[in-house]
This record gives C-alpha cells, sequence and structure tokens, in this order.
C-alpha cells in the first residue's frame, strides 16, 4: 500500500473514533430533549408532586439541590481554598506533606457510594445531625474538596514568583502578600475549578442517598435538618419506584438536570475566558 | 555624626550555603551611605545572592543558611530580634526583569503603601507625584496614572519598578542587574537616574556589565566562585586593580 492511501486510511480511521466519542453525547442530548422537552412548563418548574409524584411538578427537587450544592460549595470553598493556600505557600518538601499530597489523590479516587457510606456512618448516625440537608451538603463538601484543592493550587502556583518577591521586597508580610499580591491573582482559576466542582456533584446520587435525600416531601425544607428532595435522587425514583410514571415527566426532570449542569459548566468556561482575555504577564 | 561615608550595611565572615553548597565564602563588606556600590563578577560568583541577603529575600528558598553577621547602620539583620519585614521597608529591591504587577500605574506605586495602612487619598496622590518625580517619568504619566502598567516601555517599567520601592521610603535601594532587558539607550537613562537617586539613597547595584559598573559606581566589589576578592574604590579598582584576578577580569581575559 503506499503512503498515501494508508494515511487516508489511518485519518478516516481517526475521524470515524473522534465522531464515536461524540455521538453518544449528541444522542443522549437529543433524545432527553425530545421526550422531556414536552413536560417542561411553568407549573412542572414551580409546583410539588402530587398523585404520587405521576403529576405535578419538581420544584421541590429543584430548590433542594440548588440549596444541598450551595450549601455544600460554602463548606467546601473556605477549606479547599486554605488547604491549597497552606500546601503552596508554607509547607515544606516533608513527609506529611506528602501524606496530606497523596491522602487528596486517594480523596479523589474514593467511589461516591462510599462517601455516602462515611457521611451516614460520621454525620448521620455518629454526630447525630439524622438524614437532612446538612448531613448531605458535609458529605458532599468532602467529595468536592479533592477537586477544589487541586484546582487552587493550581492556580496559585500559576501566579509568578516575582508577585511574591516585589512584595516581600516592599516589607510586606508573608500572610499579606499572599493576600494582596497573590490570590486575587489566582482567583478566576480557583473560581473555574470551583464551578467545575459544583457541576460534578449536582448530578451525585449515592452520596446523598443514605444522607440528605426524601423519597417525596409536601414542602420545602425549613432549616439544615430537614431532609430534601434531590433532582438526581428524584430522578432514580421515578424511574424505578413509581409504577405508571409518565415517562415526559421522567425525562423532563432529566432534562432539567441536565439543564442545570450545563449552565454550571458554560459559567465556567466564561469566567475562565473571561479572566483569560485579561491576563497579561 | 556626619551622614557621608558612613557604613550603612556591614558584612563580617559572612557564609551562605544552599543546601550543601557554598555559594558565599567569608564575605567582610562595608557599604557607604550615598554613593553607588557595584558588585561584579562572572555569572554564578554569588553576586546577586549576596544582594539578596541584605533584604533577606533569601528566607523564601528553602534549604538556605546562613552564618556570620549582616549590620544594617548598627541593626543585626539576622539577628533574634531582627524584624524581617521592617527590614525590607527599609531596603528596598528592583529586580533583573521589570516586573510590575497587572495593575494601574498608580496602584503600582502605592502597592506597598496601601498595605501598610495608609489609605489617605491625598497622601497617596502626594507620594505617587514624589515617586514618579524622583524616577523621572512624572511627566510622561501624569496624565496616565489608571492605565495598566504592563502597557508601558520596557524602560518605562523598570523606573515604575523603581519608584514602587522609592515610595515607601526606604534608605538603600538594591539593584539586581536592572539594565539588563534594556536597550543601551534606555540602560544610560536609567545609569542617569541613578546617579540622580544617590544623593537621597544608597545604592547597591549587582551587574554583570563592566562598564556600567565603572560608569555609575563609586565603590566597586569583584567576586568570583562566592569569595570577594577584591573591594575598593571604582577608580582604583578599574585602573590599579591590586589582585591578579581582578585584573584580568576586567581586562576581559575571563568572564
Amino acid at each position: 500500500m503506499d503512503a498515501k492511501k494508508s494515511q487516508k486510511i489511518a485519518f478516516g480511521v481517526l475521524l470515524a473514533t473522534t465522531l464515536a466519542v461524540v455521538l453518544p453525547v449528541l444522542f443522549i442530548i437529543m433524545i432527553i430533549i425530545k421526550e422531556g422537552i414536552t413536560a417542561i412548563n411553568w407549573r412542572f418548574l414551580t409546583t410539588m408532586p402530587s398523585n404520587g409524584m405521576r403529576s405535578g411538578g419538581i420544584f421541590p427537587a429543584i430548590v433542594g439541590t440548588i440549596y444541598l450544592v450551595l450549601l455544600s460549595v460554602a463548606i467546601a470553598l473556605p477549606v479547599g481554598v486554605m488547604a491549597a493556600i497552606y500546601l503552596n505557600e508554607y509547607a515544606k518538601d516533608n513527609i506529611l506533606t506528602r501524606i496530606i499530597k497523596l491522602s487528596i489523590v486517594n480523596l479523589a479516587g474514593v467511589p461516591s457510594v462510599v462517601y455516602g457510606l462515611f457521611g451516614l456512618g460520621l454525620f448521620v448516625i455518629f454526630l447525630k445531625f439524622g438524614v437532612c440537608l446538612l448531613s448531605g451538603a458535609l458529605t458532599l463538601a468532602i467529595m468536592e474538596l479533592p477537586v477544589i484543592i487541586t484546582t487552587s493550587k493550581e492556580a496559585l502556583s500559576t501566579v509568578p514568583l516575582s508577585f511574591r518577591e516585589v512584595s516581600l521586597s516592599l516589607g510586606v508580610s508573608r500572610w499579606q502578600t499572599i493576600r494582596y499580591a497573590v490570590l486575587p491573582h489566582a482567583l478566576p482559576g480557583i473560581m473555574t475549578g470551583t464551578i467545575l466542582s459544583i457541576s460534578r456533584i449536582a448530578g451525585e446520587t449515592a452520596p446523598i442517598l443514605f444522607t440528605a435525600a426524601a423519597f417525596y416531601l409536601p414542602r420545602l425544607p425549613g432549616s439544615l435538618f430537614d431532609q430534601i428532595m434531590v433532582l438526581p435522587y428524584h430522578l432514580f425514583i421515578i424511574s424505578t419506584q413509581i409504577p405508571n410514571m409518565p415517562s415526559k415527566s421522567t425525562y423532563g426532570t432529566a432534562l432539567v438536570l441536565l439543564i442545570l449542569v450545563l449552565m454550571m459548566n458554560f459559567t465556567a468556561i466564561v469566567v475562565r475566558t473571561y479572566f483569560r482575555m485579561n491576563k497579561k504577564w | 555624626m556626619p551622614a557621608k561615608n558612613k557604613h550603612v550595611i556591614t558584612t563580617e565572615k559572612l557564609n551562605l550555603f544552599y543546601g550543601d553548597f557554598q555559594a558565599l565564602r567569608d564575605i567582610d563588606l562595608a557599604v557607604s551611605s550615598h554613593r553607588i556600590t557595584a558588585v561584579i563578577g562572572p555569572s554564578g560568583c554569588g553576586k546577586s545572592t549576596l544582594l539578596r541577603v541584605f533584604n533577606r529575600i533569601n528566607d523564601i528558598v528553602e534549604g538556605v543558611r546562613i552564618t556570620g553577621k549582616v549590620f544594617h547602620g548598627s541593626d543585626d539583620i539576622y539577628g533574634p530580634d531582627a524584624d524581617v519585614d521592617s527590614i525590607r521597608k527599609r531596603i528596598g529591591m528592583v529586580f533583573q526583569r521589570p516586573n510590575p504587577f497587572p495593575l494601574s500605574v498608580y496602584e503600582n506605586v502605592v502597592f506597598g503603601l496601601r498595605i501598610h495602612g495608609r489609605v489617605d487619598k491625598s497622601v497617596l496622590d502626594g507620594i505617587v507625584e514624589e515617586s514618579l518625580k524622583s524616577v523621572l517619568l512624572w511627566e510622561e504619566l501624569k496624565d496616565r496614572l489608571n492605565r495598566s502598567a504592563l502597557n508601558l516601555s520596557l524602560e518605562q517599567k523598570q523606573r515604575l519598578c523603581i519608584a514602587r520601592s522609592v515610595a515607601v521610603k526606604p534608605d538603600i535601594i538594591l539593584l539586581d542587574e536592572p539594565c539588563s532587558t534594556l536597550d543601551p539607550m534606555a540602560t544610560l537613562k536609567i545609569e542617569e537616574l541613578m546617579v540622580e537617586l544617590k544623593t537621597k539613597y544608597t545604592i547597591i547595584i549587582v551587574t554583570h556589565n563592566m562598564q556600567q559598573a565603572a560608569r555609575v559606581s563609586d565603590d566597586t566589589g569583584f567576586m568570583l566562585l562566592g569569595d570577594l576578592v577584591e573591594f575598593g574604590k571604582t577608580s582604583q579598582i578599574f585602573t590599579s586593580p591590586k589582585e591578579k584576578m581582578t585584573e584580568d577580569y576586567i581586562t576581559g581575559r575571563f568572564g
């Protein structure tokens, strides 16, 4: 076979495999939109489920998901960023630091259902929070930590060393240097990482299964110690536990979840692009 | 006490190690006030390391160890009571590459002041004008104070960096090869500025450019492999060096 022909074949195979990656994504989105779009209307988004969830809306699940995600980020972000600052700015290369770094890597590899069991054991039972918003948010926060720490550390390490040197050389203390000469320039990277971690946990079911999620609630959560309805768990229930569930509601719920997550990813991309355009060092 | 010819920086048997590597060997040096002291020598001789000892910026490098003494006036800057931040306030530094923050010209100049708690607008305005005037940048930039400092020319950036150091009112300014990224014309202008600045500040400059040392400095030290080989008046070092090594270096036999 001559070189040109084999090149054509090789490129053809490469293109085909690449398309094979794109196709499932397109199919998923297409099917969900096609089946679910008719379910989506103002009533579906803003009312309580009724008739054993077969009709009515998914309002409490949307609200629950947003509460859960925001609370978990509010917990994980400060902890994660401070850990990243410690690791990137202060930590010397010693045994302790290596153990911490190894733990972070391993934390990222723990299966999500294990987080769920851990949350059940620690927050729900041992700390007696019960199955509630707080337990779920704490469980998800632990799950987010590795992503937030890793991306924040990355963002901090891209701030040039010269910023630190200049600031220190002006008699600015080390902490003030981090606060005023490093952190502001790392913020876009930290934000991007955080938004991505949100979109990752927004769709998680296993960690909240035993820690936060309720099968059905006729009202919105009123405190941190209330159970909540959440979109991914609601989707699991209506697709497996409820007989005679109209499929358009199932797909409609999936569509809402998908849009929520895609919106967050999109925001992350916008934030990153905006700051990259303005970054000049 | 006369301000001139007083020693503002003195080192006694200064040794510095990066891990196992000894970068400075038994340095004894006395820098006089309101003069320009140049430290010359081939790359890797330890001249930048020596400069970075004076404001303790080497502290941020892991594994650095220092023996001997360094005095700023009569203060032992590596002593147990030394306050690193206030030492650095009094001993400013300008780096090799012009490195303004990605902020406006104004915010660059007041960066240190703001953090040190000076926030009164009229005070800051005054210091910005004074600092930019002292580096001869005020006329060029007075209408562009709120523009990004990143859009300035290299020479303007380096002047701005000097102004940023001057703004916190140090009494010594350390210059670490400040012209190595500049073209000859810009270099000449920065050199003129140094001569201007020595009326108010003591200047220590590290340079690999011997002509520069000869042009601007009053005193010169020649370093080689971590040793301070010779130190004296610039006119003497460049015309009748005492050491063979110094003569070989300044006549271009190596380096």
